[in-house]
């Protein structure tokens, strides 16, 4: 029997659309780029604005430095917000944290045989999991006992804005040792040997470039490519044809211009910052396991439909413990991250970061209703909120009209966002 | 009876980007009578009705409404209910956690200058609660009565509202028959007191029953106003299809072996009311290759059980035992029942079965992950491979495996549901009211799937409140009723009186 249902839109002939429009690729593809164009026509209008400070190479790196930790709680917070959950406390855990970090390395005098506890990898492993343990002492609240994520995470906001306050006594505690500062202002050693193109002389600014960074630029383009080729033959070889050739070229193109370019600009300056390395590392973890792993998978089957992940086999309990433990190790080492950008650990540190975490993966296009939202966008997402501070402070805009661009910056992502879903339902 | 026309829609034609969802379509309802539309599910019923209470507002179709003898142009819901056309949608608009009264009178409170007269609320309420038949105190909240009544809290809110042309959309969809019929038998009275009514429905003997007159929607295009004295089921079905259906059941040769799946001594009490048993000392069995229904009446507990069985989903002090391949199994977690090879399709595909946000690849593989995974990480093509074969075996639908399954009409996100299960390969398979809600020619393919699964020697048990479904698709019948099995026959022996009859001698026992 052939049945042919009415159903408006849906072409009833049952074989897979194998070739894509360039209009309807392009289309697809704006929407999952559009906020990398917005972040890059941001940094031209910056770049205008600045008269050209923006895309110096000490300020990018400067950028990349002044939100790498909410770039590290923001990988977090988006499994948190795909998971249909918030966390509020995470700013005051980092600070936290942070000042737990400074007692162990510098504020408290252990005995000879505890000594080693100030080690600062060891004092590193020992926030680490203390963060881990906030989040999953919060997360077991959360998931087994159901109280709602937002009381439980701003009740723990108020309780380790407390502690932190109460472990350093109302001071400031520093400075780190030097090896912990380096996870802050170190960056990687020129092992290749520096290049120099312009040599200082009178006159001209010298131009001595950091050649283990462009290699490990070429590396990951020629990785990325090979990555890209690689899925594109295998989908063609199934039958399964994704965009046409040449936007595919073109796309690659692009990413690989910026990537380099990117890249130069930081070997310009001192190179890669050990906080890049740390940050790309774990972004490429986060794409992976939402990507890719079936534990990313269910949290989205998770926040897109609770009940029916439950009957679907999924252990929804236990998958937002976890979402909760891995937000609390990252607060963790996003606190160290500041306190060692800082180089001493305060009481205020880490106070409202929660909201600029928030706003990052709001504005990378999350649904605050759960299981919608990708680790790009929230990275993205991150990198606007940033450079929109950073440019507004070189421009000299007084903070209570930064403060207020942020916020319709936040407003209009999330609306065009919607209107977006709107128009395409 | 008069025979003035109170509606007549002229060559409506509605477009959305890309899709004509609707193209001349025409509709004339004469005064007081009940006025049935009916047609499969995407070919345009609801979104006529859009039309008509102005939810899409005049000026986004093209086409005449004449109401009255004037014509109009509605802008909005509220327009339309001023001149009495008031619509109740398949999805009740109640808020629970208001009570009766409450709900009847939201947005029209009995009040003056904004502060409300609770004695004039409450005896508006029980009057109209009267009309509509229902003896219930206002003040109890919508979340503590039945979908059933909660149908009539919607009918005494149009009432409310002065209604001249009630707009029904498959009222029944998720009654049981008893109150199916007092909901119809209601619409005829209401007839008598000249109350025109429209009725979307699939089920057409109740279309058949009550309606004076049926049009028929396919493919967006009116095709035929029937009268009265033309009605036939067969006729509609021939109208809806656009071809004559010889046989809503596929035929096929059941091959029946050993008891692969067995539950003894089933017991399960209700969610949040400790001391209430919901289902009594079940017992029941399912053979290899055998298909198994269990009949009952709403609220007799066979979701519960279906439920409970699963990974304990509902209830709480469970206790019996389930026996697979006559071995004792332990099915307390729903992981555990799927690595058991149960699994278990729900009644209400969007709250308990699909991940609506999310596409037609992602809802196929979830429930059983591990079958394209290794380690933890996916393997893309296989999951590609996965959803588009089971696309193409149960035959959905869609532009690809990208779509949203919200997108989806009924009978193709069951497919997806269906997919879901089939691929976690399951030995048992317990399908909760299947085809609910979904059209004909659908209906007729899940039966066809179920079919092919039975003669792959699975065992499956299909629950339904659709009598003659289960006597067209099972090859034995239990019947449920106040939690227990009241009755068991093979279908061969069995019809719908014999059913009925047990249900009702085992409710003359427990009174």
């Amino acid at each position: 029997m052939t049945t042919e249902t009415a159903q408006p839109g849906i072409t009833s002939t049952g074989e897979p659309v194998k070739v894509l429009t360039v209009l309807g690729a392009l289309q697809a593809n704006l929407r999952d780029y559009g906020l990398l164009l917005a972040l890059i026509l941001i940094m031209l209008f910056f770049q205008y604005f600045t008269n050209g400070v923006l895309f110096k190479p000490v300020n990018l790196t400067n950028i990349i430095l002044q939100n790498s930790y909410i770039i590290v709680m923001a990988l977090g917070m988006l499994l948190i917000i795909v998971a249909g959950h918030i966390d509020l406390s995470v700013g005051s855990v980092s600070g936290f944290v942070g000042a737990l970090a400074a007692m162990l390395m510098v504020g408290w005098r252990f005995p000879p045989e505890l000594a080693f506890l100030a080690n600062p990898f060891v004092a590193g492993a020992i926030c680490i999991v203390v963060g881990a343990l906030i989040g999953a002492a919060q997360g077991y609240l959360i998931a087994y006992h159901r109280i709602p994520s937002f009381i439980v995470t701003l009740a723990g906001m108020l309780i380790f804005k407390g502690l932190s306050l109460a472990i350093l006594a109302g001071k400031s505690v520093g400075p780190f040792p030097a090896e912990f500062q380096l996870l802050s202002a170190g960056f990687i050693p020129d092992v290749v040997g520096p290049i120099t193109l312009i040599p200082p002389s009178e006159g001209v600014q010298p131009l001595v470039l950091h050649s283990t960074t462009l290699v490990i630029a070429i590396v990951a383009i020629l990785g990325m490519v090979f990555m890209a080729i690689r899925g594109r033959s295998r989908r063609k070889a199934r039958g399964y044809e994704s965009e046409p050739f040449g936007l595919f070229v073109v796309k690659n193109l692009v990413i690989a211009a910026l990537v380099l370019f990117f890249c130069y600009m930081l070997a310009s300056y001192r190179g890669l910052p050990n906080v890049l390395v740390v940050m790309g590392i774990l972004i490429a973890l986060f794409v992976f396991i939402t990507k890719r792993m079936t534990f990313g998978r269910r949290i989205y089957a998770l926040g897109g439909n609770l009940k029916a992940a439950a009957l679907s086999g999924i252990k929804t309990e236990r998958l937002t413990f976890y979402v909760f433990a891995i937000m609390g190790a990252l607060a963790a080492l996003a606190g160290m991250i500041y306190a060692a950008r800082l180089n001493s650990a305060t009481p205020k540190a880490g106070q409202g970061l929660e909201l600029d975490v928030i706003a990052a993966v709001f504005i990378g296009g999350a649904s605050a209703l759960g299981g919608v939202g990708a680790v790009a966008g929230a990275v993205i997402g991150a990198f606007i909120m940033g450079v929109m501070n950073n440019g507004m402070s070189i421009m000299g805009v007084n903070i209570d009209w930064q403060q207020m661009i942020k916020g319709v910056v936040l407003l209009a992502a999330v609306f065009f966002d919607l209107y977006n879903k709107n128009r395409s339902a | 009876m008069t025979t003035n026309t109170i509606l007549e829609m002229r060559g409506i034609t509605k477009t959305f980007p890309g899709v004509k969802a609707l193209s001349d379509v025409n509709l004339d309802v004469r005064e007081a009578e009940i006025h049935a539309i009916v047609g499969e599910n995407g070919a345009g019923k609801s979104t006529l009705m859009k039309v008509l209470s102005g939810v899409y507002p005049s000026g986004s179709y093209d086409g005449q409404i004449v109401y009255k003898g004037e014509e109009q142009h509605f802008k909005s819901i509220r327009d339309s209910e001023h001149k009495g056309i008031v619509i109740i949608h398949q999805e009740l608009a109640l808020v629970p956690l208001l009570s009766i009264a409450e709900n009847i009178f939201l947005g029209n409170e009995q009040a003056t200058a904004g502060v409300i007269d609770w004695d004039e609320t409450r005896d508006g309420a029980r009057k109209l609660l009267g009309m509509v038949g229902l003896n219930e105190d206002p003040d109890t909240l919508i979340t503590n009565i039945g979908v059933g009544k909660q149908q009539l809290v919607e009918i005494a809110k149009a009432l409310s509202k002065e209604v001249k042309l009630l707009i029904l959309d498959e009222p029944t969809a998720s009654l049981s028959e008893k109150d199916s019929a007092a909901l119809l038998d209601l619409l005829m009275e209401f007839r008598k007191q000249g109350i025109t009514s429209i009725l979307i429905s699939h089920k057409l003997n109740e279309v058949s029953k009550v309606a004076d007159r049926i049009t028929v929607i396919r493919d967006g295009r009116s095709i035929e106003t029937l009268n009265k004295e033309d009605i036939t089921e067969d006729r509609i079905i021939t109208l809806m299809v656009g071809r004559s259906l010889e046989d809503r059941y596929p035929a096929r040769v059941p091959q029946i072996g050993d008891v692969v799946f067995e539950v003894k001594n089933w017991s399960v009490y209700h969610q949040l009311h400790r001391e209430r048993q919901v289902i009594k000392n079940i017992g029941i069995n399912i053979r290899k290759g055998e298909v198994v229904g269990i009949a009952g009446l709403m609220g007799s507990g066979r979701t519960e059980f279906a439920m409970s069985l699963f990974g304990k989903s509902y209830g709480q002090r469970i206790s019996g035992e389930v026996y697979l391949h006559g071995k004792k199994i332990d099915t307390s977690t729903v992981e555990k029942a799927v690595a058991h090879g149960i699994a278990y399709a729900t009644e209400d595909r969007k709250t308990y079965g699909l991940n609506l946000i999310d596409h037609i690849k992602h809802n196929t593989t979830i429930a059983n992950l591990g079958g394209i995974s290794r380690v933890g990480v996916i393997d893309d093509m296989a999951e590609m491979d996965v959803a588009n074969e089971y696309r193409k075996k149960t035959n959905i639908r869609s532009s690809s495996v990208y779509q949203v399954t919200g997108n989806l009409s009924g009978g193709n996100q069951q497919k997806v549901v269906l997919s879901k299960w089939l691929f976690s390969n399951p030995d048992v398979l317990i399908l909760d009211e299947p085809t609910r809600g979904i059209d004909v020619g659908a209906k007729y393919e899940i039966y066809t799937i179920i079919n092919q699964l039975a003669a792959q020697g699975k065992a499956i048990l299909v629950i339904s409140s659709e009598m003659p479904e289960l006597l067209g698709i099972t090859d034995r019948v239990y019947v449920m009723n106040e939690g227990r099995i009241v009755g068991e026959m093979p279908t061969s022996e069995a019809s719908q009186e014999k059913i009925m009859r047990s249900i009702v001698r085992a409710e003359g026992k427990a009174s």
